[in-house]
């Protein structure tokens, strides 16, 4: 039997991680995955795939509402949205493809630098 | 030539999407530095090009009992509020401060992705399960 305390903790972490993941996600149009997976293997000890899969059900309604949002304030270019969501659609194909040849050790250290240096040029 | 740069950015951000990074931070700078949209025109395109990726990975994952709805549907209530919460603020921020608070926040989820090697307990669990598979 848990504890009246161990619920409110609970209850706490996930207003936390929604509150969190929500607001980045609306501010930067992303990164919710990014925060809610280490967030949910750490704080809530979930089990790390299991936590790729519920962080998708967590995102999608947020990025819907984001979308909404951002719709409404003029900010969604339909046509440059299309040409890379094609590309998008493609490269899910290629990189499950990629997963499978190449460590992911390494991509994941070569998309580390990539975003060190994007971060750096953008905050310059 | 400006559509093959778009195809390769998407392709480019469908790789790291399919890894569980999410593409935002690999499609979002690429389309800054090459295009230089404006910074929320930017985030907008990512913003919809989650959404048709995400069902289809999401009917997957219901199909094989993946997601726990114990945990996703009190994070979503928090969630919509953050939400909300993140786009008013964002229509608040003109594009240059935006495009360096996201600077910001790209370079700690890339000093966070280079530090956290070794540090998962789950990711051991996983290349068992896929060993066994093979």
């Amino acid at each position: 039997m848990k504890s009246k305390t161990d619920r409110i903790v609970k209850y706490f972490k996930y207003a936390l991680i929604g509150l969190v993941t929500g607001t980045a996600n609306g501010l930067f149009g992303s990164g919710g995955g990014t925060i809610a997976v280490p967030a949910m293997v750490h704080l809530l000890e979930a089990e790390e795939h299991k936590a790729h899969a519920t962080a998708i059900a967590v995102i999608l309604p947020l990025t819907i509402v984001s979308s909404v949002f951002y719709i409404t304030k003029g900010y969604v270019d339909w046509d440059l949205t299309l040409k890379v969501t094609a590309g998008g659609l493609a490269g899910g194909y290629i990189g499950a493809r990629l997963l499978a040849v190449c460590p992911e050790k390494l991509l994941r250290k070569i998309f580390a630098v990539f975003m060190a240096a994007a971060g750096i040029r953008m905050i310059l | 030539m400006s559509i093959i740069i778009l195809l390769l950015i998407g392709i480019a951000a469908g790789i790291i999407s399919g890894m569980g990074i999410g593409g935002g931070a690999i499609l979002i700078p690429a389309l800054v530095i090459v295009l230089n949209p404006e910074q929320h025109t930017a985030q907008g395109v990512n913003l919809i090009f989650f959404i048709p990726t995400a069902v289809v990975a999401l009917f997957i994952h219901i199909k094989n009992k993946q997601i726990d709805f114990k945990m996703a549907i009190p994070i979503i209530a928090f969630g919509l509020c953050g939400a909300f919460l993140g786009s008013w603020l964002a229509a608040r921020i003109a594009g240059g401060e935006l495009k360096r608070l996201f600077g910001i926040f790209l370079l700690s989820m890339s000093l966070y992705e280079m530090l956290r090697k070794g540090k998962n307990p789950g990711e051991k669990a996983i290349q068992r399960a896929r060993n066994e598979k093979q």
